[in-house]
């Protein structure tokens, strides 16, 4: 009886030793990064950013609505070619519940907004003057593109530029239902 | 799986080479050799012992030195292969793509495999992981198996020891002695005086030292995996931070890694010693390379986003202003942030004169902040210099319209609307360095006067909290290899056998000659039977005969 016991114990205390070192490896290969990097189905963090009017934009201030949050820059091609598109859709999407923000990554005030006014855009352009959000949301090449849904959930991360159909894809995907 | 009972009537458990009791061989192998094999007392690694299920299966893998040793081997080859190429760290790109590119290109066939196995980012691998696990899981386990069974026959063993243990150690001596009771009685005196601890058992001693230096590898081993916990938790959000970024005078920005704090450059100084100052030191230096840099600097401004502000907000409050040197961090919350590197001299205002092109009079000057420029720039008497396009990194024209490929003002280029009282509707110019452009010929024109520049610290941001974890394993490690190398475990044997024979034998896991050394100064005191070292019989013979006459 003793032994038996021995040999249980013995059975378990090493199985449980091995399922440790498993999950250790499983952990280990999962994670990737050491700052915590924003995937898909995460929540999307608050921020709050003034546009070039001023005006304070809180990220829960959209809540029950969708977000497309477009992080860009006037030097690049992509940002400034899907520009236009999202301006189309902007008005249409605005009354289905889903808001187009954009966050200029810290350029001068005065070049986003020959920026705006070159393309004539008229959707929010938020101004990330520190690049605190931009390391928030580890924005590395731009254009990148969060969608947010009504739930304040990340459904998809772009990096790349898109084409007018996609946006209109996109938009749709995060319209509240 | 049974038991061996041994003839003294211990039970051993299966795969015992040496009854942990008496000493008798119990294996075959033991039997036949001359020398006992005194690896573990000849205790059944428990590895050995039991191979039912498939977790003991594993576990008997993993508890073999062999694999141990080709899991070290596989993790050095992988580490020097990983040298081969460079890492990706230092690759000039960003998306997947531009990786695989970038090593076929430079590297051919050789260099797309090395990318395709995980070699350019190898630490990150999925492989490398595993194999650095798996060496953990070895240590533990191959540990484990032998440290128990090893610390449970030497806490079990008896004074009086079988002959045939006895004559088996590589250190052997029989023979008779005039007055045994006598020479056993001085013996131990003498062992206890040179600090053996002693014990008896009527006839038979059993002197034993430094027992402990048997644990050092098991502590040495305890460290290692301290180490190693120290190092995943490396990987786990918020334990380890190592950023770098640049700051530019003047500029504000959030600290890479550090979230919710803000840092201005208020100033990056970079000074040179003077001839007069360090004449003594550095004098005959400076005559050779003409400068030696006697301080690097970045004055700053350290801000935190006030309780409750979200991110991104104005919501920040200052902490404290601090003077950056080299190795002399700005220090906050567990975060060093150090001084590292510099640029000098990225253009930073630029200042302009608008002028009546014939007559050459100047209406006024402006001086553009490149990176806080202004829509407007009035110059007064009624003139004003409008901007309606600013280029920081002008590169030409694409698409029919100037394009700017940064936004670094390496190569600034403007558009200015000339507002003067002669011309009201305004005149466009466009102004480069260098070259100005007119849609038509204009009246006035924007003249570059002078520049000024502004520099750029390039600061590293540290966090490690693991840092005491991988101290603690570190000394660990360091006393497990003091105690297992500047000790030895010594253990003589003295016993008077059933026909009243001498015999003596000694065992120690290394430096056989202090353990000698020792027995010859019991000898001096004791009238004991001359003994060999059968590993080296001749030399002993020799001494010992020598010290005899």
């Amino acid at each position: 009886m003793a032994k038996k016991n021995k040999k249980q114990i013995r059975l378990i205390s090493r199985t449980v030793l091995l399922l440790i070192m498993a999950a250790i490896i499983v952990y280990a290969i999962t994670s990737k990064d050491r700052v915590k990097v924003l995937a898909e189905g995460d929540k999307a963090p608050d921020f709050e950013l003034v546009d070039l009017e001023g005006n304070a934009h809180r990220l829960s201030d959209y809540k029950g609505e969708g977000v497309f949050l477009n992080f860009w820059g006037t030097w690049c091609p992509p940002c400034k070619k899907e520009m236009p598109h999202m301006e189309d859709m902007y008005k249409d999407f605005e009354a289905k519940g889903v808001h187009i923000l954009t966050v200029n990554v810290g350029e001068p005030k005065v070049k986003v907004e020959l920026f705006r006014d070159d393309l004539n855009l008229s959707f929010p352009m938020l101004w990330d003057k520190n690049k605190t959000v931009m390391d928030l949301y580890n924005i590395k090449p731009l254009p990148t593109t969060f969608l947010i849904n009504p739930e304040g959930k990340i459904t998809k991360i772009i990096k790349q530029g898109m084409s007018e159909q996609q946006i209109r894809e996109y938009l749709e995907s995060i319209q509240p239902k | 799986m049974s038991n061996i009972k041994c003839q003294c009537g211990h039970e051993n458990p299966y795969g015992t080479e040496l009854c942990e009791k008496c000493g008798r061989p119990l294996s075959e192998k033991a039997k036949k050799s001359d020398i006992v094999d005194m690896r573990y007392e000849g205790s059944s690694r428990r590895s050995q012992t039991y191979k039912s299920s498939i977790v003991d299966k594993i576990w008997n893998f993993f508890s073999s030195v062999k694999i141990g040793v080709s899991i070290i081997v596989a993790v050095l080859a992988a580490s020097a292969i990983g040298t081969i190429f460079p890492q990706k760290f230092y690759v000039p790109a960003t998306t997947d793509a531009e990786y695989a590119e970038y090593y076929e290109r430079l590297y051919g066939v050789v260099g797309k495999i090395y990318y395709q196995l995980g070699f350019y980012d190898m630490y990150n691998s999925w492989w490398f992981k595993v194999l650095i696990v798996m060496l953990a899981t070895s240590i533990i386990i191959a540990s484990i198996d032998r440290v128990v069974p090893l610390y449970k026959s030497l806490k079990k063993q008896r004074t009086r020891r079988h002959p045939s243990f006895m004559k088996r150690q590589r250190i052997y001596g029989e023979g008779d002695v005039e007055n045994t009771e006598e020479a056993l009685a001085k013996a131990e005196e003498k062992l206890k005086e040179l600090r053996y601890n002693v014990k008896t058992e009527n006839g038979a001693i059993l002197a034993e030292k430094h027992r402990f230096s048997r644990w050092g590898p098991y502590v040495n081993h305890t460290g290692l995996i301290i180490f190693f916990a120290g190092v995943l938790l490396r990987g786990i959000p918020g334990f380890y931070v190592d950023e770098a970024m640049w700051l530019r005078e003047g500029e504000t920005r959030n600290i890479v890694g550090a979230p919710g704090y803000v840092l201005e450059n208020r100033g990056f100084i970079l000074e040179n010693y003077t001839k007069d100052e360090a004449e003594e030191v550095f004098g005959e230096a400076l005559d050779k390379v003409g400068s030696i840099v006697k301080t690097y600097q970045t004055d700053v401004t350290l801000y935190k986003e006030k309780e409750g502000a979200l991110p991104g907000s104005d919501d920040l409050e200052k902490m404290q202003d601090y003077s950056i040197v080299v190795n002399k961090p700005l220090k906050f919350n567990g975060y060093n942030v150090f001084q590292m590197d510099y640029k000098l001299n990225e253009l930073s205002t630029m200042t302009f004169h608008l002028v009546n092109k014939s007559t050459e009079k100047s209406l006024g000057e402006f001086t553009v902040d490149l990176s806080k420029p202004e829509k407007e720039y009035d110059l007064g008497n009624g003139s004003s210099v409008k901007m309606i396009g600013f280029y920081p990194d002008y590169d030409g024209v694409k698409d029919g319209e100037p394009y700017s490929k940064s936004p670094v003002p390496n190569n600034p280029a403007f558009i200015f609307q000339m507002k003067t009282p002669d011309k009201p509707e305004g005149e466009r110019s466009f102004v480069a360095i260098r070259q100005t452009l007119e849609v038509e010929e204009n009246d006035y024109a924007v003249k570059f006067a002078s520049a000024e520049t502004r520099n750029i610290s390039g600061l590293t941001i540290r966090k490690d909290k693991t840092l005491y974890i991988l101290l603690l394993g570190g000394l660990i490690f360091m006393i497990g290899v003091i105690q297992g190398s500047y000790w030895q475990h010594r253990r003589i044997w003295v016993q008077k056998d059933a026909e009243g024979h001498i015999l003596v034998a000694a065992h120690t896991n290394k430096n056989w000659f202090s353990l000698r050394k020792d027995l010859d100064k019991v000898r001096e005191s004791a009238v004991l039977p001359a003994y060999i070292d059968r590993q080296d019989p001749e030399l002993d013979k020799q001494e010992q005969e020598g010290d005899e006459k």
